[in-house]
């Protein structure tokens, strides 16, 4: 008798514990409003990214087409997957020192693993990191980039 | 003509007869390979192949310098990128014996614990969805975002973080970092009802896993399987609790502890877990004192030579860093001993003689990351 009624009991038990998962499944039936999900590629327009995110590596130039690299390579260095190459030239000022000056500086974004170590160690916050975060391509090499922009020069008062 | 052999039922039952589990299963949460051995339904045998995402990690880091290892870390067990920064810099801080701002200390103990919620909620969802429930997969996602969003405010990424650095982080918090965290925690506290309500009391969840996978303390301690895993089986191996880093000394929390020993054991100390995180988190949320975000460090850093090893609780068990250094910028020798790989070895003794829908179950429960185990 009393296996019978452990029978029925766990029936019972069961069902209930059904119904419970379901009023709470069923509340969002009910309420639309709780529903988070976006739509992503409709909602590009208003979709922005936080300020720090991290989408690929810039270099920003201001209005007169001036960075602040000066080439010291200390980003190529310290990055772990020999993501950046700096290409520097040596040229004579006119006091007839010796400068070294920024030529190219290759940032090769299929290889970056995103670990913010050339911004942290650059000595004149010549990098940033820039919010695009759509970086696919059919073409492997256009996701070899030349951050400095063609023509660019170095901000004056930066050693 | 094809001869067609009858053979007799009996001996049909009684064969052996392997099945290769993935690598591509989608049970096994990445690509783990596990070649069991069934009589039938019942599993006899399960031998796991290790090695498809294999990267050398630490190999690598043998040419890194300690600045650098810091990225390779978080690709090892990615649930928990915060703690295995968190366990190379107290390794490097502490050969260095420099002292951390308090205001570090606290952060990086707030950010764990968050680490830990969202790596917990996810192997909610997916331990739901390998028992059949699909709905869990959505709640828990949904839920771990928000800890996502308050890590992509902070600092720039959602699952790869490489924000601890020797010495410090990489940048102070976000200014709105303490008002979201508090709106999580509030929010958290509301929606972990809905997963009791949904998963921890359903039958047909009880029924696949209580008395499931059921292993004994000693077998725990035998096989070194530490973390919620080892805990669900009543084996007290907290390590913030045995030996407490970071801020873990100042704040109380209960060490969770459950003596079945049965997948639901281990699936009700994480449940427990999440909460005991948030307790953690409400207790320093509040009081992070002011200060610098670092302390200045060399720009090359060399560790005196000698041998060093540190240990943290991940979200999985205990991850050891051992480091053999010999004056250079770069280590001698990396060894990290990743909780997932550990818990992976007694998946065999306690699948053995049961179903083959019960190894799912089993192997869910332990929480294996596959590029925990591979490295």
């Amino acid at each position: 008798m009393n296996s019978i009624y452990k029978y029925f009991a766990d029936i019972f038990r069961g069902a209930k514990s059904l119904l419970i998962g379901m009023s709470v499944t069923g509340g969002y039936f009910f309420s639309p409003r709780a529903i988070v999900t976006q739509q992503y590629p409709e909602n590009r327009k208003t979709l922005k990214m936080f300020d720090r995110f991290k989408g690929e590596v810039l270099m920003p130039h201001d209005t007169n087409n001036q960075h602040r690299c000066t080439g010291c390579g200390i980003c190529e260095v310290n990055c772990p997957n020999g993501t950046i190459e700096v290409i520097s030239d040596r040229i004579e000022t006119p006091e007839g020192k010796k400068k070294r000056i920024l030529d190219k500086h290759i940032y090769h974004l299929s290889m970056c693993s995103f670990c913010s170590l050339c911004i942290k160690t650059c000595p004149s916050d010549a990098l940033e990191w820039g919010q695009i975060f759509e970086h696919a391509v059919f073409d492997r090499a256009k996701l070899t980039k030349i951050l400095n922009k063609p023509g660019s020069s170095i901000i004056k008062d930066i050693d | 003509m094809k001869e067609v052999v009858n053979l007799p039922v009996d001996s049909i039952e009684r064969e052996e007869y392997h099945i290769n589990m993935g690598p591509q299963h989608p049970s096994t949460h990445g690509v783990l390979r596990l070649v069991v051995t069934l009589q039938g339904e019942i599993v006899k045998k399960v031998q796991p192949h290790c090695g498809y995402i294999h990267r050398g990690i630490e190999k690598m880091c043998e040419k890194d310098t300690y600045q650098q290892i810091i990225h390779l870390t978080d690709r090892m067990d990615y649930l928990s990128a915060h703690i295995n920064n968190h366990a190379v810099c107290l390794l490097v801080e502490g050969a260095l014996q420099v002292e951390v701002p308090e205001r570090v200390v606290y952060i990086r103990t707030i950010l764990d614990e968050l680490n830990r919620i969202a790596s917990h909620q996810l192997w909610w969802s997916s331990f739901g969805m390998d028992l059949g429930g699909l709905t869990c997969f959505f709640y828990g996602l949904r839920d771990r975002e928000k800890i996502l969003d308050i890590f992509e405010e902070s600092f720039g990424s959602r699952l790869l973080h490489s924000y601890y650095l020797p010495g410090g982080l990489m940048q102070d918090i976000h200014p709105n970092f303490q008002n979201r965290v508090k709106e999580f925690i509030k929010y958290n506290r509301r929606k972990i009802k809905d997963y009791d309500r949904i998963l921890s009391g359903n039958i047909i969840f009880l029924e696949r896993s209580q008395d499931v996978g059921v292993m004994s303390k000693e077998l725990a301690i035998n096989y070194g399987v530490n973390g919620p895993s080892g805990r669900g089986s009543g084996w007290a191996c907290d390590i913030r609790k045995k030996y407490p880093y970071a801020a873990y000394e100042k704040v109380e929390f209960n060490e969770v502890l459950r003596t079945e020993g049965d997948t639901y054991a281990r699936y009700m100390v994480r449940m427990q877990e999440i909460r005991e995180s948030m307790n953690i988190i409400e207790q320093l949320i509040d009081n992070i004192p002011e200060g610098d975000f670092s302390v200045k460090m060399k720009p090359i850093i060399k560790l005196p030579a000698g041998e060093y090893y540190q240990r943290v609780e991940s979200a999985r068990g205990e991850l050891g860093v051992y480091c053999i250094s010999d004056g250079n910028k770069t280590p001698f020798r990396m060894k990290f001993r990743t909780p997932s790989f550990v818990n992976l070895g007694v998946l065999d003794t306690i699948s053995r003689e049961m179903k083959i829908a019960d190894l799912v179950a089993i192997g869910a429960s332990l929480d294996l990351v596959i590029p925990d185990i591979d490295r």
